[in-house]
């Protein structure tokens, strides 16, 4: 490998890190911050992925949008629908042990998924980025990289200091790592505690539903395509330490440098490596590289 | 009653089951039981492949070999852990004459086994995986489809003769990918070019970007990609966004655009594919079967439909050199043997391993169609490599 090639493979697995956090910084905010173990977080980005790919002609239509028009009204779906399903389903869960959280929201991937088979079929479905985004930039002599993969990096990065912001440097972001440790103690401090779980949930389902958004136009949407990123999202999550938005952060990276690396170097262990990573710093720490609370 | 009477009453009362057992053989229906995937991702497939079978048989009144057929299904949900749960509903339970199936490789593997095991009658309408008609081929399997290796090795072939020395292969690293990569390296060592690397991911990974990197890297002559359904959009996307679809050929057998042109759109325009079937053939039998498709089902039929018909034909042949006695099973199959299908994809007949010696076509992608640019390679038989019989 010359440098050239190296460095294009360094800013492929940064790339591939970036879009995984962004997946995983849900999930972890659910996990982590509310004890609930929710297996339908791929679902999230799959409906995500579909609603970008049904909302482009309807807005297009009826409001003349465009891409940040979609993105905008498909991240406000999701804010209503999570705050729904935390109202109807995961409020219920909290006090519950994890196998009924397992199976109630494994429960949820099989409903959201036969819904999406009835609602948009079975084929595979292209999702058109913005004009003005479907440039590339040349690299190298053969390769170019195409721009709406920088503008995700940028999106995934503009996530990632956002929630840092909200959750260390905020009163609202206080309560929540308070909650985090103890229920009871913040609710008996006059945090109203259920409608903050609730918005925490709903934030979390719309970070899922914005990867998917974002990430649409280059994935395309297909049938089982939460299911692929649930299982990474646990490995970022678990590696990270539960719960924490910077271990998420670096755990991503860690993943993408290790799956980009190791397809080009390993090809035939490719599939295990980052399990075998996860293994290794589960030995190292046991509760991850940053443990919340 | 004596010992004597005792006996030829045996010997009468046998003789009476026996003319029963034919008399009901020769008015009672045929089963026809299909295992195929009725949901997930699978499901349109499974569902063209029964309408061309019923299609078929509607043509012929109804019947087969002067016998009334009578369907049995068995929703296989591409699940290979199921397989031989399932395939036994239909062998035991349902007591099946002859079992259609499938679309998933992993399944079939398993439904042959079962099929050698019980010696029934299996006529697969989809799923390529060579073993089946390799090492574990036998008199009562039969395929009515293609193997993996068939495109591969012609799209192989027309890559060699376009002059690419050098060629990069990338696939999932699973059977379908390895026997697909296999016929590509077979076709283009035929025609002066070879594989320089082969690159692999985890099925069923999508992430791209690190491989196209490798590909650019190594500045070969030209691509070969085996993938499908998501995987094979997203590819051809990634492949065209990193600037190589301008610079680097691909090249691929036809799942890579089969029934993903619609989600590919301009990323796709041009590619060349190898398959045993393309929009546009001129062939009077297709036309007809397309017509015939579309009045029956009001929708354009694809290649798995055509496989479900011609799997129908096929079994036509056995069952009329037998008029429907299914029990002269040696006759059957030798008249499958010897059948000379007149498929929409053009007429085919059969190897010694009992797979489609047929034509592959070179296919071009304009808008959403895979139009015929040619044959690739004519009359391509499958050397099913580890098959005795």
């Amino acid at each position: 490998m010359d440098l050239a090639t190296f460095l294009v493979q360094c800013l492929n697995a940064l790339q591939y890190g970036l879009l995984l956090f962004l997946v995983a910084s849900g999930l972890t905010l659910i996990f982590g911050i509310m004890g609930v173990i929710n297996l339908a977080h791929g679902s999230f980005y799959m409906i995500g992925a579909y609603l970008a790919y049904a909302l482009a002609p309807w807005v297009a239509l009826h409001l003349g949008g465009g891409f940040f028009t979609a993105l905008l009204l498909g991240m406000m779906l999701a804010v209503a629908f999570g705050y729904a399903l935390e109202w109807g389903f995961v409020s219920y869960l909290y006090e519950r042990e994890h196998l009924q959280q397992v199976l109630m929201t494994y429960g949820l991937i099989l409903v959201f998924e036969e819904l999406r088979s009835l609602l948009a079929g079975d084929d595979v479905h292209g999702v058109k980025p913005p004009d003005w985004l479907t440039g590339s930039v040349p690299l190298g002599d053969l390769m170019t990289y195409p721009v709406y993969r920088l503008f995700m990096s940028g999106v995934c990065i503009a996530v990632a200091l956002g929630l840092y912001v909200v959750i260390a440097r905020t009163r609202i972001g206080m309560a929540i790592r308070a909650g985090a440790s103890n229920r009871e103690m913040v609710q008996s401090l006059g945090v109203n505690i259920r409608f903050l779980y609730r918005v925490v949930f709903a934030a979390g389902v719309a970070l899922a539903v914005l990867a998917g958004m974002i990430a649409a136009p280059v994935s395309s949407v297909y049938p089982g395509m939460g299911n692929q990123v649930l299982i990474i999202s646990f490995v970022v999550v678990v590696i990270g330490g539960i719960g924490s938005i910077r271990g998420a952060f670096l755990a991503s990276l860690l993943v993408g440098v290790v799956d980009t690396f190791g397809k080009v170097l390993f090809p035939q262990a490719a599939g295990v490596l980052v399990y075998v990573l996860m293994a290794a710093i589960l030995l190292w720490r046991p509760e991850g590289l940053f443990r919340q609370g | 009653m004596n010992g004597r009477s005792q006996k030829i009453a045996a010997v009468l009362c046998a003789a009476a089951l026996t003319v029963t057992a034919a008399a009901a053989q020769a008015q009672s229906k045929i089963k026809v039981g299909f295992m195929l995937p009725y949901t997930g991702t699978y499901a349109a497939l499974g569902n063209a492949i029964e309408n061309g079978f019923r299609l078929y048989v509607q043509e012929q009144g109804g019947k087969l070999g002067g016998r009334e057929i009578e369907y049995f299904k068995v929703d296989d949900e591409s699940e290979p852990s199921k397989a031989v749960d399932n395939i036994n509903k239909l062998i035991k339970r349902d007591n099946v004459d002859v079992v259609v199936g499938t679309v998933h490789s992993g399944v079939v593997m398993a439904m042959a086994k079962v099929a050698k095991d019980t010696n029934t009658l299996l006529v697969i309408p989809n799923a390529g995986a060579r073993a089946v008609t390799g090492p574990m081929c036998a008199p009562s399997i039969f395929r009515a489809s293609f193997s993996n290796w068939q495109p591969g090795y012609a799209m192989g072939k027309v890559a060699g003769e376009k002059g690419a020395k050098k060629v990069v292969t990338i696939t999932w690293k699973y059977a379908a990918g390895d026997e697909s990569v296999e016929g590509f390296k077979d076709g283009i060592a035929a025609s002066g070019g070879q594989v320089v690397k082969e690159l692999t991911l985890p099925f069923p990974n999508v992430e791209f970007q690190a491989l196209l990197t490798e590909i650019a890297a190594a500045k070969p002559d030209a691509v070969y990609a085996f993938f499908a359904g998501g995987g094979a959009v997203k590819f051809v996307k990634d492949y065209d966004a990193a600037g190589l679809g301008k610079t680097i050929p691909l090249y691929g057998p036809g799942f890579l655009t089969d029934g993903t042109l619609e989600a590919q759109g301009a990323s796709a325009q041009g590619l060349l594919t190898t398959l045993h079937y393309a929009d546009g053939l001129d062939l009077p039998k297709d036309k007809a079967f397309r017509a015939a498709y579309q009045a029956a089902y009001k929708a354009a039929p694809d290649v798995y439909a055509v496989q479900g018909y011609d799997s129908a034909q096929l079994l036509a042949v056995g069952l009329n050199a037998v008029k429907g006695d299914v029990a002269k099973r040696a006759e059957l199959v030798a008249a499958m043997e010897k059948a000379k299908i007149d498929s929409p994809r053009g007429t085919f007949t059969l190897s010694k391993s009992h797979e489609p010696v047929q034509d592959i076509y070179l296919r071009k992608v304009e808008g959403t169609q895979n139009k015929v640019a040619g044959v690739a390679v004519k009359a391509l038989a499958d050397p099913s490599p580890g098959c005795k019989m």
